[in-house]
C-alpha cells in the first residue's frame, strides 16, 4: 500500500481555493478548500461537543448506576429522550429553547450576549444533546460493573462518597468512560437532523461534513463531491471506533481487569 | 467495650441479638448462615438494622430511636474482609496508603498512632509492597488487607473469616500472623469465625451465635 498526501494552492481566479490530495494506491481523492472546511467544523464541534457533555454524561451515568433517589426513572427518560425522538423534533425544540427569542436564548442573549443558534457553538450544543444518551449509556454500563464491595472496603477505610467516586469507583471505570466518550464524539461527528434545523448551513460557519454532504447530494453535479466526503467519514469514524476500542484495551491492559 | 443491640428481619432470616464484647479480642462464633456477618456488617456500618443500638467506648455510631446513624467512613474501624478486596488498580503499596490518602482527619483522642514499619514488619510482607495485589496469592492478599487495615489506624478491628477462603496449610502459616498483630498492636477485635480451633487460639471472649440468635457467651478462649 503506498500513501500520499499533499496540499497545494491552486492558481486561478480563486486564491482561497486550497486543495488537499490524498493519494492510496494511485487513487486520489482530492478535497476542496469548503470540503476541508467543513470537515476542520465537524471536528472542532464534535470534540467540544463531547469535552464539555462529558463531566456531565459521568455524573449522570453515575447517579443513574449507583443512587436511588425519587423521580430517577424520570432523568432516565430525559436523558433517552434525543435517542427516540426524531432528529429534527429534537432540533426545533433546541431552536425554541434556545433560538434568540426563545426562553433561555433571550436570557443568554440579553445577559452575557451569547448566541447559539446559528453558530458553530449551536451545533456543538445539538451534536451534545444528540450524543448524550450514548455516552451516558456506555458510563453507565462500566460504573455498573464496578464491584460494590470494593466501594463497602474504600468506606471502612474512611473514604467519603467522593473520595470513593475519584479513587475506586471512576479509575475501574475509567475503560468505559473513554469508550464512551469516543463512541459519542462518533456519533456528534455525524449528526445532521437537529443540526441543520437548529442552526441550519452556513458555510465555514454551521456546515458541517453531513450537511456539507446534503448540500453536494441536492445538486445534480454533486456526485463527485457527495463521494469525496463519504469516503472522509467514513474514514473518520473508523478512526474514532479504533481510537476506542484501542484505549479500552490499553486501559484494561493496566489495570489488569476484563 | 462495644454494645450491640440489633433487630433485623429478612425474608428467610431473623437476627434478634443484644450483646457486649468487652474482650480484647472477641470472637463471634457459629456456624455459616447463623447471622455472624451481618452483626459485624451493622457494626461497620455497612448494614442497618431495623431497630437497634450500636455504642463503641463512649461513641454512639447507631441508635434507631435517636435516628443516629454515623456513616462506615466515620466509624474509625478495619474491617478485613473474607475475600480480601485488595484494590485491582493499585500496587500493595498504594492499597496500603488508601486511608492515608482519603482520610482528611484523624482521630486522635480515639485511635492509636500505627507505625508503617512495624505493621510491614509484623505482617512480612516488604518483598511484596511494588507487586499488583492481583499477582498475589490468597495468603498474600489477606496478609495485606490486614496491614491495610491497620494502617487507617482503626479504633476497632473487624475480622470476617480472614482464614475461611484458604486451604488448611495456608490458614496455618496465617494465624500466627495474626496473633503477632494482637500482641503487638493490642487492638480491640470483633472476630468472626466457624472454625473452633481459630477461635480458640484467638479470643479472649467467645460469644456463640445460632440462628440470628445469641446462644452463649463466655470469657476465656477454651470453649465449653
Amino acid at each position: 500500500m503506498r500513501w500520499q498526501l499533499s496540499a497545494m494552492g491552486m492558481t486561478g481566479r480563486d486564491s482561497r481555493y486550497i486543495c488537499l490530495n490524498i493519494s492510496l494506491n494511485g487513487c486520489s481523492v482530492i478535497l476542496t478548500s469548503s470540503d476541508i472546511s467543513a470537515l476542520l467544523l465537524s471536528v472542532r464541534v464534535a470534540s467540544v461537543a463531547t469535552f464539555v457533555s462529558l463531566p456531565f454524561a459521568v455524573a449522570v451515568a453515575y447517579v443513574l448506576a449507583r443512587r436511588r433517589f425519587w423521580g430517577k426513572g424520570l432523568l432516565n427518560i430525559i436523558v433517552h429522550i434525543p435517542l427516540v425522538l426524531p432528529p429534527v423534533v429534537t432540533g426545533y425544540i433546541l431552536l425554541l429553547l434556545f433560538g434568540r427569542q426563545g426562553v433561555i436564548g433571550y436570557w443568554l442573549d440579553s445577559c452575557c450576549s451569547i448566541v447559539l443558534s446559528f453558530h458553530w457553538t449551536g451545533a456543538a450544543l445539538a451534536a451534545a444533546i444528540m450524543s448524550f444518551p450514548l455516552t451516558v449509556r456506555a458510563i453507565r454500563l462500566s460504573i455498573e460493573a464496578v464491584d460494590t464491595r470494593l466501594e463497602d472496603a474504600a468506606a471502612t477505610l474512611g473514604a467519603g462518597p467522593w473520595s470513593c467516586f475519584a479513587y475506586v469507583t471512576l479509575p475501574l471505570a475509567l475503560p468505559g468512560v473513554c469508550a464512551g466518550a469516543l463512541l459519542g464524539f462518533a456519533k456528534a461527528l455525524g449528526e445532521f437532523g437537529a443540526t441543520i434545523t437548529f442552526v441550519g448551513n452556513i458555510p465555514d460557519e454551521t456546515r458541517t461534513l453531513a450537511s456539507a454532504l446534503y448540500v453536494y447530494t441536492q445538486s445534480a453535479s454533486g456526485d463527485e463531491g457527495a463521494f469525496r466526503l463519504t469516503l472522509v467519514s467514513l474514514a473518520l469514524s473508523v478512526l474514532a471506533l479504533a481510537l476506542s476500542e484501542w484505549m479500552a484495551q490499553r486501559l484494561a491492559d493496566k489495570t489488569g481487569l476484563r | 467495650m462495644i454494645e450491640i443491640k440489633a433487630k433485623l428481619t429478612l425474608s428467610s432470616f431473623e437476627l434478634d441479638v443484644d450483646v457486649a464484647c468487652e474482650g480484647l479480642v472477641t470472637a463471634l462464633f457459629g456456624p455459616s448462615g447463623s447471622g455472624k456477618t451481618t452483626i459485624l456488617k451493622i457494626v461497620a456500618g455497612l448494614a442497618q438494622p431495623h431497630t437497634g443500638f450500636v455504642r463503641f467506648n463512649d461513641e454512639i455510631w447507631f441508635d434507631s430511636a435517636r435516628m443516629i446513624n454515623v456513616p462506615a467512613h466515620h466509624r474509625h474501624i478495619g474491617y478485613v474482609f473474607q475475600d480480601a478486596r485488595l484494590f485491582p488498580h493499585l500496587s500493595v503499596r498504594h492499597n496500603l496508603m488508601f486511608s492515608q490518602w482519603v482520610r482528611r482527619q484523624r482521630a486522635p483522642h480515639l485511635t492509636k498512632r500505627i507505625d508503617w514499619d512495624d505493621v510491614i514488619d509484623v505482617l512480612g510482607i516488604a518483598h511484596l509492597l511494588e507487586r499488583s495485589p492481583l499477582t498475589l496469592s490468597g495468603g498474600e492478599q489477606q496478609r495485606i488487607a490486614l496491614a491495610r487495615a491497620l494502617l487507617s489506624h482503626p479504633a476497632l478491628l473487624l475480622m470476617d473469616e480472614p482464614l475461611a477462603a484458604l486451604d488448611a496449610q495456608r490458614r496455618d502459616e496465617i494465624l500466627p500472623y495474626i496473633e503477632r498483630v494482637k500482641k503487638t498492636f493490642s487492638i480491640p477485635t470483633l472476630y468472626v469465625s466457624h472454625a473452633r480451633d481459630e477461635v480458640e487460639r484467638i479470643a479472649d471472649e467467645i460469644i456463640r451465635i445460632d440462628e440470628g440468635k445469641i446462644m452463649q457467651r463466655q470469657r476465656g478462649s477454651i470453649l465449653i
